[in-house]
């Protein structure tokens, strides 16, 4: 049987209510123990109840108490939802008394994960709630929302319509090879409308980078030779109160240092060790590091000193990161110079001075200039927000070029039908239309299921 | 009297049940109304087509007859879908009505183990849900350990022609009165289908000046896997292309109410793949003609069979529209096109191996499966009468997947989809239809028949020489070049360049649009020592190889979910939140794996997600 899980649901520190969601079979007994006032096991599901949350005699919070009984809730088990008082302290003892009388911390997703595995959501409501849960932002919020209302799908569903009746002339002209009854396809007929579904893909995937911006946030890389003022940069963005949290533990990354929010889009900012070549093992251990995530990095801010002349290091790294997105941020303009910026082969250099913070505008103005941000439009949003999804139309793509190449050597319809399937397969299966049994295996890989 | 094995019918299904249940040793009788019947062709005069060439191919694959017997009693031959790929290639012969059934039951005469009966069944002994028998009009009992019912159109058939109809089944033929009564008291879903057959007119009124000739192919063709051939190219006879006019539309158009279908006399369900010209021309308004064939149905008869002209209007209205054909402004009509409606069960109780899920030990093939179409029906009855045979002798049933045969998509397709309407193979209804061709039929299937002793030694070893042809033919392109010492000026001209700088293995090379093996043939770039077919079949594979990659990937993922069995104790009440409709369908067909299931239409990804976690949650608690 599943374990009772509960969870802060809403984000902590913000806001004048908290709410604490509790769901599986105990939930209502559990809560019901720590409660003073009615009766919550004798009460009608889906109502509202006032009192107490009490702990050792003692009242912790004034509190409402939500009960929902399963099936039907989201996780489809019993739900119970605490709201109390927003203050992170008192949120936080209620969660440890739930924790001490029996609950478990539900993990990231999972009851997005119980209501999937309970057949309460399809697999890709499953993907967009858990979007939903896991964004940080309004603008992440609002293309979530728009995944679970299937704007998305629409989008597909019209670019599949594009191929069906290409699909269906091609068996036509198979099955009654003799009669006239519909047009006979042929190469030149085909490859138009390939041409035109490749294209309305290749947007959708451009527009879905933009939405993996909104969503995941800016991962960037700040990068310099030891002790240039990298750790300044960075602290000088987290001292501004937008600040969300810093040193994030557990998340997939290895070092996000801090996240910032840039106008709606989140700053994933990391720290790097100082890059130079070294023979000390430990120190390469960490330089390794840093070159991968600057590889996996969406940009570079390169960190240079204006009272210091560029190393040999320096000049070979900006050289090799030339394909990245990169600013060069000139610490320290207050001092003499130094520098020969004449060998940056850069045009995003912006000066400033981490003592100052004011400096951080222009830093910021120049990031919002390299991903076009101020065009990124979250009210008309139908893009692609998970990377499952993204590989599905990078593949389908994939059929539609050798479909093209295919076309250019003359191959034979029915052939061509094949690619034509292939993608329309894919297509079906973004939108939950096409059963993916591995898809599901990859779930249960991933989820314990309670025997 | 006893049998083994007891076959019902003689139509195209039960000649091959019948042959295949005697030729695996058992004692058969092939039990039939009238023995002048046995292997009739009552509506189209060809065997083959598309798709339907490759079940054909298919069944002689497996040691069955159909393909031999076109073989030698067909007039004209050809080769459907030559300028598309291997894959859709298909044969199509006009096989000669007299000659067909002349041969198919001289076959069956000389077959060993096999008695062929005369008699109209009326009853079925049934005990323990077991069948055990049969009884004969005349209250004679053969007693049988299977049987097969293969009764085709004559389930209470009803011949409609305009407002008229006649109760009786094709060519006058008696119908069976109470046998389909029998079936639904035992707990069959009886089903009422609809086909139809067009005019035959007299051939020597007819003006053929006027109309478009239809030829054979002038390469020498054959439905066998040996390449016997049985005819003379320049002997085929033609066939003629015929437009249907304003006035035919016309006159469809003005009759409409006359007609059985839309008077409302009909309450069969006809094939929407095998419409009549009524439908045609109200379903599709705009078209200003559509084509017709007139097809010779034999040499010693002058019957003309146009197809594409089938009709349930009354006879007056048909001498008009067959007059408004050029060319038949004065054609005699010798027959009237007529429709007929039939009973037929339900094939979604059918088990894989057509057995049926209500009676034990019975099996049934064709059109009382609902199916349209003799090759349809004969490759189901080759399987019927095999697995007849594997019941009895306590062996698992044969079940074709559908990536090895169109026979395994269409049983398939029946027992999980059910029809609504005579189900005719198409190639669009094969998801694997590049492993499924013309060519490699006996690659894939010989195997089987030869494991069931349908095949014999001597043919199974030319099979297996093949394979390994096959194999040291790839390997020789594989390790041979062409290069700048051994390319021809006529190879650089096909390719229009002057030399070659880098060489490339032949097999790659191969993969070049514009070079074929026949002019890596002609230029002694390989050697010619294997047969023809060898040569054929590694071009396809290198040609296509690609192609045919993706299909086996996609083969792969099936045959994965094909593993994944679903008990067949299941309770889908109890599980919980699928949607009532797939619920529904499941505890009709009761599929036996996941992947048939997700073959149900209506049964949507996400009842397969709950089914696919149910089924872990509740069979794998004890692993």
């Amino acid at each position: 049987m599943n374990e009772t899980i509960c969870a802060i649901s809403t984000a902590l520190g913000v806001g004048a209510i908290s709410i604490i969601r509790i769901s599986g079979e105990k939930s209502i007994e559990i809560v019901n123990s720590i409660f003073k006032g009615k009766d919550l096991t004798k009460v009608n599901s889906h109502t509202i109840h006032y009192g107490y949350i009490i702990y050792k005699n003692e009242i912790i919070d004034e509190v409402l108490i939500s009960i929902m009984k399963g099936p039907k809730t989201f996780t489809t088990e019993d739900i119970v939802e605490i709201n109390c008082h927003g203050g992170i302290s008192t949120t936080n003892k209620i969660l440890e008394i739930l924790l001490t009388n029996g609950c478990k911390l539900a993990e990231p997703g999972e009851f997005t994960k119980r209501a999937f595995l309970n057949g309460r959501i399809s697999l890709l409501e499953a993907e967009s709630v858990s979007d939903l849960i896991n964004s940080e932002t309004e603008k992440s919020r609002t293309l979530s929302i728009n995944g679970v209302t299937g704007n998305i799908s629409n989008m597909i569903k019209n670019i599949k319509d594009k191929l069906l009746p290409i699909s269906a002339n091609i068996e036509v002209n198979i099955d009654y090879p003799e009669y006239e009854d519909a047009i006979l396809l042929t190469n030149k007929l085909i490859k138009p409308v390939v041409e035109e579904v490749k294209q309305d893909l290749e947007k959708l995937l451009q527009e879905s980078k933009n939405g993996k911006i909104i969503k995941n946030g800016i991962d960037v890389a700040i990068v310099g030779k030891p002790n240039v003022g990298k750790s300044s940069l960075l602290n000088a963005f987290l001292e501004e109160e937008k600040a969300i949290v810093t040193n994030i533990a557990g998340t997939t990354r290895d070092i996000v240092e801090g996240k910032y929010n840039l106008d709606g889009i989140i700053l994933n900012l990391i720290d790097t060790a100082g890059i130079r070549e070294t023979e000390d093992v430990v120190e390469k251990i960490g330089v390794n590091k840093s070159k991968e995530i600057i590889e996996k990095s969406d940009l570079v801010i390169f960190v240079l000193n204006y009272n210091e002349s560029l190393t040999e290091e320096e000049i070979n790294l900006i050289k090799e990161l030339e394909n990245k997105n990169m600013i060069v941020y000139i610490n320290k303009n207050d001092l003499d110079k130094q520098i020969e910026v004449e060998l940056i082969n850069n045009k995003n250099i912006v000066y400033g001075n981490t003592k100052n913070i004011s400096n951080l505008e222009e830093l910021k103005n120049k990031i919002k200039e390299i991903f076009n941000l101020e065009q990124i439009d979250t009210k008309n949003m139908n893009y692609l927000s998970n990377s499952r999804q993204i590989s599905l139309v990078n593949r389908a793509i994939l059929a539609l070029d050798n479909c093209l190449e295919q076309i250019e050597n003359n191959v034979e319809i029915d052939l061509l039908a094949i690619d034509i399937k292939e993608c329309y397969d894919l297509l079906s299966e973004i939108i939950g239309e096409a059963y993916n049994d591995e898809l599901l295996d990859e779930i249960f890989a991933n989820f314990c299921l309670g025997k | 009297m006893k049998y083994d094995v007891i076959v019902v019918g003689g139509g195209h299904a039960g000649c091959e049940a019948s042959h295949a249940a005697a030729i695996m040793g058992k004692k058969t009788a092939l039990v039939t109304a009238n023995i002048k019947n046995i292997g009739d062709m009552p509506c189209n005069p060809s065997i083959g087509g598309t798709a339907k060439g490759i079940i054909v191919r298919d069944i002689d694959a497996l040691g069955g007859l159909m393909g031999i017997v076109a073989d030698k009693s067909h007039f004209q031959i050809k080769m459907l879908n030559n300028g598309k790929g291997p894959a859709v290639r298909s044969l199509r012969a006009q096989a000669d009505k007299v000659t067909y059934p002349k041969i198919m039951l001289e076959s069956l005469q000389n077959t060993k183990n096999l008695d062929i009966i005369e008699g109209m069944v009326e009853d079925l002994i049934v005990e323990n849900n077991t069948i055990k028998g049969i009884v004969l009009e005349d209250n004679k009992k053969i007693l049988c350990k299977a049987l097969i019912l293969t009764t085709g159109t004559y389930l209470r058939s009803k011949i409609l022609i305009g407002d008229k109809n006649k109760l009786e089944g094709p060519h006058g033929e008696r119908r069976s009165k109470y046998l389909s009564k029998k079936l639904k008291e035992l707990g069959f879903d009886i089903i009422r289908l609809k086909t139809g057959t067009p005019q035959r007119i007299d051939k020597k009124t007819i003006d053929f000046s006027k109309l478009k000739e239809e030829l054979g192919d002038n390469e020498y063709l054959t439905f066998n896997i040996e390449n016997e051939v049985f005819y003379n190219i320049e002997e085929q006879e033609k066939c003629h292309l015929v437009y249907t006019t304003e006035k035919t539309h016309k006159i469809i158009n003005d009759n409409l109410n006359k007609s059985a279908m839309y008077g409302g006399y009909a309450e069969g369900v006809g094939p929407r793949y095998c419409p009549s010209i009524e439908d045609k021309i109200v379903r599709f308004k705009d078209k200003e003609r559509h084509q017709l064939f007139l097809e010779p149905e034999s040499k010693y008869y002058d019957d003309i069979y146009i197809q594409g002209f089938s009709t349930s209007m009354p006879e007056e209205v048909q001498e008009q529209m067959v007059h408004s054909l050029p060319g038949l402004e004065n054609a005699k009509i010798l027959k009237y096109a007529y429709a007929i409606e039939y009973d037929a069960i339900n094939p979604l109780q059918l088990k894989p191996s057509l057995e049926t899920k209500v009676i034990d030990n019975l099996f049934t093939a064709g059109q009382i499966n609902g199916t349209s179409g003799y090759e349809e029906a004969a490759g189901q009855g080759i399987v019927a009468g095999i697995n007849a045979v594997r019941k009895i002798d306590n062996k698992k049933a044969f079940v074709l997947k559908r990536n090895e045969s169109y026979i395994g998509v269409l049983i398939d397709d029946l027992i999980t989809k059910g029809t609504k309407e005579p189900y005719r193979m198409l190639t669009s209804r094969a998801e694997f239809r590049l492993l499924l061709r013309h060519d490699n039929a006996d690659l894939r299937l010989r195997k089987y028949g030869y494991e069931f002793g349908l095949i014999s030694k001597e043919k199974y070893d030319k099979l297996i020489e093949k394979e390994e042809n096959i194999n040291k033919l790839i390997n020789y392109l594989k390790d041979n070049k062409i290069n700048k010492k051994n390319i021809t000026p006529v190879i650089l001209n096909v390719m229009n360049i002057d030399s070659i700088e880098t060489g490339t293995n032949l097999y790659m090379f191969l993969k070049r649009p514009e070079i074929s093996i026949d002019l890596l043939l002609k230029e002694n770039i390989i050697p010619e020592i294997y047969d023809k077919e060898v040569y054929n079949q590694v071009e396809i594979f290198i040609k296509y190889e690609g192609y045919i990659n993706k299909e086996l990937k996609e083969v792969e993922k099936l045959l994965k979910l094909e593993s994944k069995q679903i008990p067949n104790d299941i309770d889908y009440d109890k599980v919980h939140n699928l949607a009532s409709e797939a619920r529904q369908k499941l505890k009709n067909v009761m599929p036996t794996t996941m992947a048939q299931a997700a073959r149900i239409s209506g049964v949507n990804p996400s009842d397969l997600s709950i089914l696919s976690i149910y089924l872990k949650k509740e069979y794998n608690k004890n692993e």
